[in-house]
């Protein structure tokens, strides 16, 4: 029910899709309060947010930093909020520093109601089709055509596992 | 840590629009020095020197073709990025898992809040 869906969209997107059993209202000020967002933007255990800075108006900025407990260096995504509607819409543009900069992404952030809770869908559009292939490993040569399915095959077993 | 090392020598050569160029050319097959040369109005060595970037990335090899050195896409570096992707979707849905947790709190608060006042 609530499991994580993704996918591509065209030669630029990629779609996520997930169940939420909470109220629009709630999901959105999830993603935007910043000491909310600082309890569950964490990723896999390990890691902190020391620094979640968010600016939650049009055209305001946001910074996260993470760090790991034991491994003592982190990475942080900067970005900019391009359109806010309150409780269904977030449109924002995010870049990571690993440290080097990733390519931007532009990341359009729905909230509908679904039976009593949320469903969220997420549109992310990468720069080129390129950027997207290798993010996602799709479309290369003969050879590694298979490994886009390989990696939907694996990618459903994992969460399973981790369930 | 490599892991995220190799990840950010992977993006450090796709950062540059004629390395990208070069990948998506790449991806339809391989071409030596020269093929790629042709497309992007470019002299050979100033190819070279962005195929060098991509290689110690580990996202393009080369292989011996008599008088020819051809390219293509390399499987280590794109496995790194398949392998990122999933850890990248595996830290979402931990990420999401925490956020069913905090949500689920914050429909409570309210409540108990009203219930005080009932």
């Amino acid at each position: 029910m609530s499991r994580l869906m993704l996918k591509t969209e065209g030669d630029t997107h990629v779609i996520v899709t997930r169940h939420f059993a909470a109220s629009p209202e709630a999901v959105y000020r999830a993603h935007l309060d910043p000491k909310i967002v600082q309890r569950w933007l964490l990723g896999p255990d390990g890691w902190t947010m020391p620094v979640c800075d968010l600016d939650a108006r049009s055209g305001g900025k946001f910074r996260y930093e993470w760090k790991h407990e034991t491994k003592g260096h982190g990475f942080h995504i900067t970005g900019e909020f391009v359109e806010l509607t309150p409780h269904s819409k977030i449109v924002h543009i995010e870049r990571m520093f690993l440290p080097q900069q990733t390519p931007d992404n532009h990341i359009e952030t729905r909230f509908e109601p679904d039976g009593s809770g949320t469903l969220m869908t997420m549109r992310m559009t990468l720069p080129d089709e390129a950027t997207r292939a290798a993010m996602l490993s799709t479309g290369m040569e003969k050879g590694m055509e298979n490994s886009y399915e390989r990696l939907e095959r694996m990618i459903p077993a994992r969460m399973e596992a981790g369930k | 840590m490599q892991e995220l090392a190799q990840l950010d020598a992977v993006f450090l050569a796709m950062g540059d629009p004629t390395r990208r160029a070069i990948l998506a050319r790449l991806a339809r097959g391989e071409a030596t020095v020269g093929e790629l040369a042709e497309p992007f109005a470019m002299s050979q060595p100033a190819v070279s020197q962005h195929l060098k970037v991509l290689e110690g990335a580990g996202l393009v090899v080369s292989r011996v073709d008599g008088q020819r050195r051809p390219r293509r896409l390399a499987p280590a570096g794109i496995d790194a990025m398949e392998r990122w992707l999933a850890t990248l979707r595996a830290g979402m849905e931990k990420s999401y898992e925490r956020l069913d947790e905090v949500l689920a709190r914050m429909e409570e608060e309210p409540k108990r809040k009203k219930g005080r006042k009932a």
